[in-house]
């Protein structure tokens, strides 16, 4: 689909991040408050007294559950290749939650709303998130973990 | 009205995640694999969401307040400090490890049940960590 890169789906992707844009979108024009995952999943969870209304964050949370659901139903199985094993997901997911609320934010808070409204912040963010997850994976592969 | 909102918003987060790819940990991965087969599709979806929330910016810095609430409630932190910065990397580090972020994580439990709750399990226990450190420092 795309010159040189076999394994691309760029169409997909563009389609899909559209969509991720319109729910962002639904959010802070309805319920003016900014679609990051990290955020609302802490305060539906209740780690976090932030002043997001626990019912929007706890429904946000269920939505995103239904609407892969939905997907999976209507237009076909999500594809998906898991890291082999327990560590990758265990490991990845601890440094994941307590750097998302150290940071203030993940993928969706800082790096789609934040950087969409070119706070300064949110791009230092993603910049730093990218690195060092392009480094992970680098050395993750350098050192044969591959997967 | 607002709940309404916070379900559709996720529901349709959820599905343009699983139609994005982005749901599959193997092509997130690939995208991060900068020096090596390069899955560039994670800057389509990026690509496609910014678009549509510069325009959500747009609009919204010429509303007087949003549809169902009395007001914006809005991040007006500015600092580029240690906190996000320590955040960010750790979170990047994670992210390289299992290939997801919260997000996609969070939708996976309806689509690949055992995987994403071992490491969403794993995401909370980290972030009540956080939740237990940052309250001892307060």
């Amino acid at each position: 689909m795309l010159p040189g890169f076999p394994e691309a789906a760029p169409l997909e992707g563009f389609v899909g991040g559209l969509l991720i844009g319109l729910a962002a979108l639904v959010m802070l024009l309805g319920t003016g408050r900014i679609a990051g995952v990290s955020g609302m999943l802490s305060r539906a969870v209740l780690l976090n007294r932030s002043g997001t209304p626990w019912l929007v964050a706890a429904l946000f949370v269920v939505g995103l559950v239904v609407g892969s659901v939905v997907f999976a139903q209507t237009v076909g199985p999500v594809e998906a290749d898991f890291p082999p094993g327990w560590g990758w997901l265990v490991a990845g997911g601890l440094v994941v939650g307590f750097g998302t609320r150290l940071g203030s934010g993940c993928t969706s808070g800082h790096g789609v709303c934040g950087m969409s409204r070119l706070s300064k912040r949110s791009i230092v963010a993603t910049l730093t998130f990218m690195a060092t997850g392009f480094a992970t994976v680098a050395i993750v592969n350098a050192a044969g973990g591959a997967w | 009205m607002r709940a309404f909102l916070a379900l559709l918003s996720g529901a349709i987060f959820g599905f343009g995640l699983a139609l994005s790819g982005m749901m599959n940990p193997s092509r997130v991965r690939g995208f991060l694999d900068l020096f090596g087969e390069w899955d560039p599709t994670l800057a389509f979806v990026m690509g496609g969401a910014m678009l549509v929330m510069a325009l959500a910016w747009f609009v919204q810095a010429r509303m007087a307040a949003p549809i169902a609430e009395a007001e914006f409630h809005l991040p007006g932190t500015r600092a580029i400090d240690r906190r996000l910065l320590g955040g960010a990397a750790l979170f990047g580090i994670g992210w390289g490890l299992a290939g997801l972020c919260p997000g996609p994580a969070i939708a996976s439990l309806g689509t690949a049940f055992r995987p994403a709750l071992i490491f969403v399990a794993a995401m909370l226990a980290g972030m009540a960590v956080f939740a237990l450190l940052d309250r001892k420092r307060a």
